[in-house]
């Protein structure tokens, strides 16, 4: 292995990024009202239970064939599925997707057989991004099954009446969201 | 006008500064030096309190989705959103400035063609943003945002004004260094980042709990960028270089390029 450069810190969002990073469609990875269109939602709240208004949630998906979409076009996207969206959480630290849900990865996307969004967390007083999974009901893998019964469920979307997928981010507190670290990214 | 020494009303609940300090330096001290990332759990910067994981993070192998970023290209980008000082009918108030610099991943290896996106306050420390109740002007002609794409070579760079310094209520007289944020992407979904680049010589520096919660002095440098006068551009603008490095790929060496 070369040599390997010492990273960039990361920081918070701050409350500023409105302006900057929200962006037309965003959240919308696919239009509203499309065939197989589902609405993945949530609150991000803080380690009171408090929501946290100034909060930005990003996921990266597969399509429903499972593959992982290397399609340009992530912010004008036209239509085209890219896998990619951005939800800032509003008043009531609420977030909201319009998304198709992944399919379990193809061959040649993934080893691990479940499906899931990779979901990443910035907020004003967070001093840098958390990592995370939003598994699909019913999934699992060798990585969900090694955690404690009460880790794995933060890590499970719950599906709803109305078809729809609730993901709640807990920074903190009893129900704390199990967030992730990856080999390489240790310093 | 009718006075200019008032004090903010909300003071009296804010801690000192000299309060804020020591607690810095005790963070400082308590910390294992050489971490290179951020202490989310640093009490100095009040807002951090509730809003960090109280768990160590759990270790996990990417997977898939996790090892392939969201592709943007020239249909994403006007070219002109890499000038902040053109984009808004005027010449924006302050210092023009040229902000340059690479993208690189942990093995030294380009970010090409990847969206680099920045957000800033004005010359005079404020944002265009309807919660900045900072009581300085507001530029007519100064957004403050700007996107652009590397090149291929992992370049980016931004025509901007220099952002003033500006008050906050994380303690009393708290006043935030003067800085730049950045949201990049890599070849990963892993190497997410969004950060802030600062400028240097700030004396606001040691005074900062944002700054400071990196408690390694080398990995707070890493967050400041360098005056070049080759860059600086006679009757025309100062220059700027920072360099940007995301954490390593998971690649394996045979599926790495390379054949530049």
């Amino acid at each position: 292995m070369s040599e390997t450069l010492a990273p960039t810190p990361g920081q918070t969002i701050g409350p500023f990024f409105h302006d900057a990073l929200p962006y037309g469609g965003d959240s919308f990875l696919v239009p509203a009202g499309s065939a197989g269109a589902v609405r993945l939602h949530g609150t991000v709240r803080d380690g009171n239970g408090a929501p946290v208004p100034d909060a930005l949630v990003e996921i990266r998906q597969a399509d429903p064939a499972g593959r992982a979409p290397l399609v340009e076009g992530s912010l004008r996207r036209d239509g085209r599925f890219t896998g990619w969206g951005r939800s800032a959480t509003d008043a009531s630290g609420r977030f909201a997707f319009t998304t198709v849900e992944p399919g379990r990865p193809a061959d040649g996307h993934g080893a691990g057989g479940a499906a899931f969004f990779s979901v990443v967390v910035f907020a004003r007083g967070l001093l840098d991004r958390l990592f995370t999974r939003a598994y699909l009901p019913g999934e699992s893998d060798p990585f969900l099954a090694g955690l404690p019964a009460d880790e794995a469920r933060t890590l499970q979307a719950v599906r709803e009446a109305d078809g729809g997928l609730r993901f709640d981010i807990h920074l903190q507190g009893e129900r704390e969201t199990v967030f992730l670290r990856y080999p390489r990214h240790d310093g | 006008m009718t006075t200019t020494t008032a004090t903010p009303a909300a003071a009296p609940a804010l801690d000192s500064q000299a309060r804020i300090t020591a607690e810095i330096t005790e963070a400082h001290a308590a910390t294992p030096p050489g971490a290179s990332q951020p202490r989310i759990d640093f009490p100095p910067y009040r807002s951090s309190t509730l809003r960090h994981p109280t768990k160590d993070l759990r270790h996990a192998d990417p997977e898939g989705i996790e090892l392939v970023a969201p592709v943007f290209g020239h249909s994403d980008i006007d070219p002109v959103e890499a000038d902040l000082t053109i984009q808004h009918g005027g010449e924006p108030i302050g210092e023009r400035m040229l902000l340059t610099g690479r993208v690189l991943d942990g093995d030294g290896r380009p970010v090409r063609h990847q969206l680099v996106e920045i957000w800033q306050a004005n010359a005079g420390g404020r944002y265009i943003h309807k919660r900045d109740q900072h009581p300085a002007p507001i530029d007519p002609h100064f957004t403050g945002v700007g996107r652009c794409l590397t090149d291929g070579d992992g370049n980016y760079r931004f025509t901007t004004i220099k952002p003033g310094p500006y008050p906050w209520r994380n303690h009393l007289n708290a006043w935030r260094p003067a800085h730049i944020h950045f949201s990049l992407f890599g070849t990963e979904f892993t190497q997410r980042l969004i950060t802030q680049m600062y400028f240097p010589g700030d004396p606001l520096f040691a005074l900062d709990p944002i700054y400071q919660s990196i408690t390694d002095q080398a990995a707070r440098d890493r967050l400041v960028a360098t005056y070049d006068h080759d860059l600086t551009t006679h009757e025309w603008a100062t220059g700027y270089r920072w360099d940007i490095v995301l954490t390593g790929t998971h690649a394996t060496p045979l599926e790495r390029d390379d054949h530049e």
